[in-house]
């Protein structure tokens, strides 16, 4: 599996916080920071992995999620999902749209980092 | 011995001499001379109607082959008059102030005004009465053929028949219909009738002379003689005198016959005070020497003689010819006048209700030419009269003038019995129904049918031996001689017995479980309460009574505010001060177009006309039946008001809710939204501390560069919380106003100055034009707050390549306006709605704003007396600050 990353984030200080993280890990990293064009973004680059945001400007994580999912080449893309709205029912919002891994901002590096290893673990 | 000829030749001058007298008094009549044509002695005599033939020969008849039961006959009639004759005065008040012409008009009155209910009556008066006129009939016929001899041929009976029959037939058309009166009255046929009824009298009192002096000579031995007879030995059958004496008791008071003379026939209520005992006196004397006579009859009349004659074979055999024509004379009064007046009854029902309905179903204009249907009326009244006297004369000689008609006077009798209950449970109980009347009528009309006029014509006639023994089909309970198994009754106690039990039982039954129609309500309680009405009736005299009557009533179902104007209305228009208009026809007419709306046309029509006619009806029961519609309004309004506040209810209850669901859902966003404006800085902060911390060789400039974002985070974090405290305590109102005066050039300078003094900014700012020297006085620091806000907002958003914002000032004496207006992009429409909102971030590039700032001007600027509103303008957005001058009084 290659390490090719979509980081869908509209934070500059948090995109260049994960940027740095996966980039020491070996990731390539690409950004995209504009809900409306997110899925079309996944389809042209196809990346490994994506690093999704909830609250994005023109269409949430959670939709973005959806639509992803329905299409079949998509069904298994590992997607890390990152909020910092810290509701309990957006999880399981996330978790019926099919989100592979759910975590909550703040988080700690190493939770990140770990997350992203066992995505790519379970995708192999 | 008297020829038949000379029999004859006297019957033609007696009659002549009934024309004579009927036409004299109709004559003085019409003249307005017959004041003595109607005395209560001849409303008593003309009450002998009672006796008919079969009372003058039957009863000594009667008395030979049943001893003293013959008595009930005069008993029962005589009980009613003296017992009963407030029954009478009430049937007599009732059927004058109806103006009823018949017992079927009167049934059908009661029970609104049903044309079924006089149908059903007249049809069942008709087979009643009909075998009864036939009998008549035959009873001439056979005591002319007593002096005719046995040799008699049957031709010259039928045709004395048909002869008496014509001749009856002629005198009621011509005396019973000459014109046509309102009330119905016939003077010419009152008067002969009372001739024929003192004519009887004389008759059988002379005959009974006779033969107690004369034969027996004297009354001590006529004692003897009636003690040593088979009538002294006679024993009472209780059950068989006490259902004849009600028999005929009932007949007395539901005959048709009697009907038109008790009640149609009277011109004065006072009349019947003498008749209660005058007509009893009658009676007793015509049953005075009907023992004697039987007894003295039994004695010297050969065996097998018919006892039904001894009053003419009597006197023929002790040689009594001028005795025996009086006799004679008797018994044919006796007959003639029961035929003409039940003929005159019966052809009044049959032309009114049977005749004239279908007559005017066939007519496409209705009623509307009045001399027209006078005319049809008074055909139809004489072809009833032919037709009902040819039925009379067709039963005589189909049934060959058998034993069967000596029985036919208590079988019609218990036939028209059936009419009672209806009758008196009609005046006396206003719960009494159309439907409860027709099923008590025709019940006991089919069981009377059944057990007693099939039967009488004996077994195999009509019903064969077989039904007699086991019943209809078989079923033993349907005997006609013993119904439902009950065996060893007299017939004919039997018959009335079942016939009046099941027509009560009906009558009641049926009358309780259905609803009386509003026109039946009305009549039952004019029925009922006759009395009361009519002395109450005579306190009406003038018109302004009655405009006063209606406007209660009206008041009472329009309610009194409707009524009210509703009569001003009318009292204007016709020009009157005051509210009570002049009953005019076309002010009832409105009226009653008002009540109809609510209480029905029909009910609205009676209780109009009942009060506009003024007699027959109390106010008391217009309002008891105006009060009950009211009631059941009112009621109607109290469920609908209570529903209608339920609905009110449920519907605040539903928008309270869904307020309270949409005060959650902004609530849960707006929780979301700090968490997130709170959360993305402390994640940035954390995860570069992290990365300071847990990374090795990371170079200077980088860690310069992570350590200045964790720095900015934290300053946006502060001023976050800031924000949000600020916000929580203007919008909770707890802030204090510092007021002050200052120029608002200052404060503008002021402003730009600390907007620009913290970051290096492109974005140039003019307020020449904003020197205008206003001086406000207001809280000056809370002011310049929403300035620096505003000139923040230009400087991060103006996305012009050479950004520009100018400051105008619009003074407007006691308001202040002040326009802060930049170059960029105008906001789009959809999103100017929300800028004012928390958390409304609009094209935020950096994300270092928290989306609070605009919320917080205005709410400020609502603190201050103000307001702020957003101005899309062709080349940019204008942001408008309205201020008082003096915002002290506004703000607190």
């Amino acid at each position: 599996m290659g390490k090719h990353v979509l980081l869908v984030e509209d934070e500059i200080n948090i995109i260049e916080a994960i940027q740095f993280l996966l980039s020491r890990e070996g990731w390539q990293v690409d950004t995209h920071s504009d809900g409306a064009t997110a899925v079309d973004t996944v389809r042209r680059m196809r990346p490994n992995l994506v690093v999704l945001d909830y609250m994005l400007p023109g269409k949430n994580g959670i939709d973005i999620l959806t639509e992803l999912r329905a299409d079949p080449d998509f069904q298994n893309l590992p997607v890390l999902m990152l909020t910092a709205r810290g509701q309990s029912r957006d999880r399981e919002l996330a978790e019926r749209a099919g989100v592979s891994r759910f975590m909550t901002k703040p988080f700690s590096n190493t939770e990140v980092m770990t997350a992203v290893r066992d995505l790519v673990q379970l995708a192999q | 011995m008297i020829s038949v000829n000379q029999l004859v030749g006297v019957s033609l001058v007696y009659v002549a001499f009934l024309f004579a007298i009927a036409f004299f008094a109709e004559r003085a009549s019409v003249r307005g001379r017959g004041a003595w044509l109607r005395s209560p002695l001849v409303y008593t005599l003309s009450l002998s109607i009672y006796c008919t033939a079969w009372t003058f020969y039957g009863a000594v008849g009667y008395a030979a082959r049943s001893g003293m039961e013959f008595v009930t006959i005069y008993l029962g009639p005589s009980l009613v008059m003296i017992g009963w004759w407030w029954v009478l005065r009430k049937l007599v008040r009732i059927g004058r102030a109806q103006r009823a012409t018949s017992v079927a008009d009167l049934i059908s009155a009661r029970y609104g005004k049903s044309n079924l209910l006089a149908i059903v009556v007249t049809l069942m008066a008709v087979v009643g009465v009909t075998p009864y006129i036939a009998l008549q009939l035959q009873s001439v016929t056979l005591s002319l053929s007593i002096f005719s001899g046995p040799e008699v041929s049957e031709s010259l009976t039928i045709s004395t028949a048909f002869w008496v029959a014509f001749g009856l037939a002629l005198f009621t058309v011509l005396f019973g219909t000459r014109n046509l009166n309102a009330n119905e009255r016939h003077d010419g046929v009152v008067i002969a009738i009372a001739v024929e009824a003192v004519v009887k009298l004389i008759a059988l009192l002379a005959v009974g002379i006779f033969v107690v002096w004369g034969i027996a000579g004297g009354i001590a031995p006529m004692m003897e003689r009636i003690d040593a007879s088979p009538i002294g030995e006679w024993s009472m059958d209780r059950s068989r005198w006490v259902a004849l004496t009600a028999l005929s008791a009932a007949a007395f008071l539901a005959l048709p016959r009697m009907f038109q003379v008790l009640v149609v026939e009277n011109e004065d209520e006072r009349h019947l005070q003498i008749a209660s005992w005058a007509f009893p006196v009658y009676l007793m004397l015509m049953s005075l020497f009907v023992v004697p006579i039987a007894v003295i009859g039994l004695d010297i009349m050969p065996a097998g003689s018919n006892p039904d004659l001894f009053v003419l074979t009597v006197p023929l055999a002790e040689g009594q010819g001028g005795l025996a024509t009086l006799s004679f004379l008797g018994g044919f009064s006796s007959a003639t006048s029961m035929v003409i007046v039940a003929t005159l009854a019966l052809s009044t029902m049959v032309s009114n209700h049977v005749v004239m309905p279908v007559w005017l179903s066939t007519q496409a204009e209705g009623a509307q030419v009045s001399g027209d249907v006078r005319n049809v009326v008074i055909l139809a009244r004489r072809a009833s009269i032919l037709v009902i006297i040819g039925f009379g004369y067709i039963y005589y000689r189909l049934s060959g003038g058998g034993s069967a008609l000596a029985a036919i006077g208590l079988i019609s009798f218990a036939g028209v019995a059936q009419f009672l209950p209806a009758m008196l449970g009609g005046i006396f109980w206003r719960g009494a129904t159309r439907w409860g009347a027709l099923a008590g009528l025709t019940v006991g009309f089919a069981v009377w049918i059944f057990c007693s006029l099939l039967p009488s014509f004996g077994p195999d006639a009509v019903l064969s031996a077989e039904v007699f023994d086991n019943g209809i089909a078989g079923l033993g309970w349907l005997r006609p001689q013993a119904l439902f198994g009950i065996e060893g009754i007299d017939p004919t106690v039997h018959a009335v017995v079942w016939s009046l039990t099941l027509n009560i039982g009906a009558f009641l039954g049926v009358s309780l479980l259905t609803f009386p129609t509003p026109l039946e309500r009305l009549q039952g309680a004019q029925f009922v309460n006759v009395f009361d009405h009519s002395t109450q009736a005579r306190g009406w005299d003038a018109a302004l009574a009655t405009s006063e009557d209606l406007m209660i009533m009206a008041q009472r179902i329009l309610g009194p505010n409707d009524a009210l104007s509703l009569f001003r209305e009318e009292a204007q228009r016709q020009g009157l001060t005051g509210h009570l208009p002049e009953p005019t026809q076309g002010f009832l007419q409105t009226l009653e177009r008002e009540l109809a709306g609510s209480v029905g046309s029909a009910t609205a029509h009676a209780m109009i006309s009942q009060l506009v006619g003024g007699t027959s009806v109390s106010v008391e029961d217009l309002m008891a039946v105006a009060d009950e519609s009211a009631q059941i309004l009112e009621y109607s309004n109290r469920l609908e008001a209570k529903s209608a506040e339920l609905s009110r209810t449920a519907r605040q209850l539903r928008e309270a809710n869904a307020k309270l669901t949409a005060l959650s859902v902004q609530k849960d966003a707006f929780l979301g939204q700090i968490s997130h404006e709170l959360r993305t800085p402390m994640t940035s902060i954390r995860s570069f501390s992290e990365i300071l911390r847990d990374t090795d060789g990371l170079d200077q400039a980088e860690k310069t560069k992570y350590a200045s974002i964790i720095h900015g985070e934290t300053i946006r974090l502060t001023r976050l919380l800031d924000d949000l405290l600020d916000l929580s305590v203007l919008e909770n109102g707890q802030v204090s106003l510092n007021l002050d005066s200052g120029s608002l050039r200052d404060l503008l300078e002021q402003a730009v100055l600390s907007a620009g003094g913290d970051r290096s900014t492109h974005l140039t700012v003019k307020y020449a034009r904003a020197d205008t020297g206003v001086v406000l006085t207001t809280d000056l620091d809370r002011l310049r707050q929403v300035f620096i806000n505003l000139i923040t907002n230009a400087q991060k958003y103006c996305d012009a390549s050479k950004p520009e914002l100018s400051i105008d000032v619009i003074d407007m004496g006691a308001r202040v306006q002040v326009v802060f207006h930049d170059n960029g992009t105008p906001i789009a429409a959809e999103a100017r709605a929300l800028i004012f909102e928390k958390f409304a971030r609009i094209n935020d590039k950096d994300g270092s704003g928290a989306g609070l700032g605009l919320a917080i001007c205005r709410e400020i600027m609502t603190r201050l007396g103000g307001d702020i509103t957003h101005e899309p303008r062709p080349d940019g957005n204008a942001f408008v600050v309205h201020l008082p001058a003096q915002a002290a009084l506004a703000a607190q």
